[in-house]
């Protein structure tokens, strides 16, 4: 049966749920062959195992972390060249499409970025995406190479299958590229304690109607009442209300929870490119013509300081 | 020694508009008015800024679309910008980002650069994947996704806000780099700015000009190919209710029925 590759995303092995979505998408098209970068690859092997990876090509070195993204493209076209998969599927973030691109062309491939959906074809795999902030559905395929495709977080329930996710030693030389921008200091994002935006299965966000960064208390108040991850539109962030690794939309992140709850957000179309495709979507806005209303499964037009905590107090009731 | 910055911009169909496709499913760039890319505005933008800190520096600005997209072009030099090249050519029509990336690589090296700067995305495609492209064919440092940046001493210095960490990069020139809508608010046009960009230079290249052959880009060249467009079918219309001190209630309700609590 022909070998797919899934590129690992991680923190030092643990790791992350886009890749075990990528790793259940990847069966429908062979046999999921996980790519795992820097150390922990011993620790990642069972959980990629668990959900159908049967090899882990593992390679670590200071490259890596000290050097951005073409030390990793170096790696996995190493492991293009070692699988000969039928297709290469990375997470859809930043450094992942970065990766994938380079990839392709090194590979005389064709790239596809940001699935929300791969299934098996008969020319090979089919890849829905969401265009035009969400205006449209198109499928398309890659004619050209192995293809290399991108997906967003949430585009599948990743499923256990378990397979024997044999460890193996990726060999990797560093081409002349690798070491051109050096990484001179990383702070990892401080955690929270929430649930990560782009995974989370509901997103509480707050706009310019929140009025001021301490409000904010309120949009986290309902967020952690329905163990929610908390967004903010970019004129909150903007206005130094929220930190931007928050932002949704087109210049933020995309997300597709579950239920969103908008409030004090008016729905610009760059707003919605970042949430249209959420499963269901309800929004509290006093002002009743807001296009964000145009969206929404259900919706109160009111005064987002009476209706927000009051909402919270009957989940917090309700939920026990 | 001066500062050779390329600034690449794309011309877009207007977001607020009625995008949409045409019937060899390419995106339809005459349905809704064009204009600069606003993301490219910020590139713009940091181009500007470096010019103005180095002792001589000359800003080229470059597309790669239809005849239309000069405007953007006029754009980015009334903004400052000291002169422009359009890539233009109907066998470029229905490119894919693999293709569009070879046509600027070959104009960027007509041109000659210290600096390439790029959008974080374009507002139509919104791959982003372009401007680590361009890195890859140049040879040189990708330097890409920066809130902030600087240039000084032969190197690029900048902050990349990544998904789990804050990256600080540093690379030597000639590099690629790409900037957020954090970077910093570009500048509006001045009315003097308007009128010298009139008189600014657009130097435009057919593909034989860059020496490439039409199946190399294009439809043609395409490693992709869309099967079909659909558009999203229309939400069904949601209850809308005005609080009269029972909204909080009744959306409570709305999410116990749906089984959120
Ligand atoms: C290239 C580009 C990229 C962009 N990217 C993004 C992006 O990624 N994400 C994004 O969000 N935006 C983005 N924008 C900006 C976008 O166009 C809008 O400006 C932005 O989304 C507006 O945010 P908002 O809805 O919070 O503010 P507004 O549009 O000002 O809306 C505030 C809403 O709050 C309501 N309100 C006020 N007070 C209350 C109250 N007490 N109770 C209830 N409701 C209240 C008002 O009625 C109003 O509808 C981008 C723009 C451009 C040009
Ligand atoms: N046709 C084009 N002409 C010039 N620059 C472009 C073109 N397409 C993309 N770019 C540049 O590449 C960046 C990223 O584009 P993309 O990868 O298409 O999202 C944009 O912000 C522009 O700076």
């Amino acid at each position: 049966m022909a070998e797919v590759l899934v590129y690992v995303d991680h923190v030092d092995g643990t790791v992350r749920k886009p890749t075990l979505e990528l790793l259940t998408l990847a069966r429908r098209l062979g046999e999921p062959v996980a790519v795992h970068l820097g150390p922990g690859a011993e620790a990642a092997a069972p959980v990629l195992g668990e959900h159908g990876a049967v090899r882990v090509l593992a390679a670590d070195a200071p490259e890596f972390a000290d050097y951005l993204v073409a030390p990793k493209v170096d790696a996995l076209q190493a492991a293009v060249a070692a699988v000969e998969p039928a297709a290469v599927l990375v997470p859809s973030s930043a450094e992942g499409k970065e990766i994938a691109a380079r990839l392709a062309l090194r590979i005389e491939s064709g790239l596809i970025t940001d699935a929300v959906d791969v299934t098996a074809g008969d020319e090979g795999p089919v890849v829905t995406l969401s265009v035009f902030a969400a205006a449209y559905t198109t499928t398309s395929r890659v004619t050209t190479g192995t293809p290399v495709i991108t997906v967003k977080p949430n585009s599948v329930a990743p499923e256990a299958a378990q397979a024997a996710g044999t460890v193996e030693e990726l060999a990797v030389s560093f081409g002349p590229l690798a070491t051109g921008t050096k990484v001179v200091s990383r702070t990892p994002r401080e955690s929270t304690g929430r649930p990560e935006l782009t995974e989370a299965a509901i997103v509480v966000s707050g706009g310019r109607g929140v009025n001021g960064a301490e409000n904010f208390a309120v949009i986290e108040a309902l967020a952690d009442s329905l163990g929610a991850a908390v967004g903010a539109s970019r004129a909150a962030v903007d206005a130094g209300w929220y930190p931007h690794s928050h932002q949704i939309g087109q210049t933020g992140k995309t997300v597709s929870p579950q239920l969103y709850v908008a409030a004090g957000i008016s729905g610009a179309i760059q707003h919605r490119a970042g949430m249209q495709t959420s499963k269901t979507i309800v929004a509290v806005n006093k002002d009743a013509e807001a296009p964000i209303f145009e969206l929404v499964d259900f919706g109160v037009v009111g005064d987002l300081f009476d209706v927000v905590p009051a909402l919270t107090d009957e989940v917090t009731a309700r939920r026990g | 020694m001066s500062l050779k910055i390329v600034v690449c911009v794309k011309y877009v169909p207007d977001a607020t508009g009625d995008r949409g496709f045409t019937d060899a499913l390419n995106t339809d760039r005459e349905a809704v008015d064009g204009l600069l890319s606003e993301l490219d505005e910020y590139a713009v933008e940091q181009a500007l800024r470096i010019a103005e800190e180095a002792d001589d520096a000359e800003v080229t600005v470059l597309t790669a679309g239809p005849e239309d997209a000069t405007d953007a072009l006029r754009k980015a030099l009334s903004m400052g910008a000291d002169k422009a090249v359009h890539i233009e050519d109907d066998d470029l029509v229905g490119s894919d980002v693999l293709g569009t990336s070879l046509a600027l690589t070959k104009a960027i090296q007509h041109v000659g650069f210290d600096l390439v700067v790029c959008g974080m995305a374009s507002t139509d495609g919104a791959m982003g994947v372009l401007p680590a492209l361009l890195a890859e064919r140049l040879e040189v440092p990708q330097v890409t996704l920066l809130s902030e940046l600087s240039v000084a001493d032969g190197q690029v210095t900048g902050r990349r806000d990544g998904d789990a960490a804050t990256e600080r990069l540093t690379a030597a020139l000639p590099a690629v780099v790409s900037v957020t809508d954090q970077s910093g608010e570009a500048r509006y046009p001045s009315f003097k700015g308007i009128m010298a960009a009139k008189k600014k230079p657009v130097e435009t290249l057919d593909l034989e000009d860059l020496d490439i052959e039409a199946d190399e880009v294009g439809q043609a060249g395409a490693r992709t190919v869309v099967d079909s467009a659909t558009p999203r079918p229309a939400r069904t219309a949601g209850e809308v209710v005005t609080d009269e001190g029972d909204g909080a209630k009744r959306l409570a309700a709305f999410l116990a029925e749906r089984k959120f609590l």
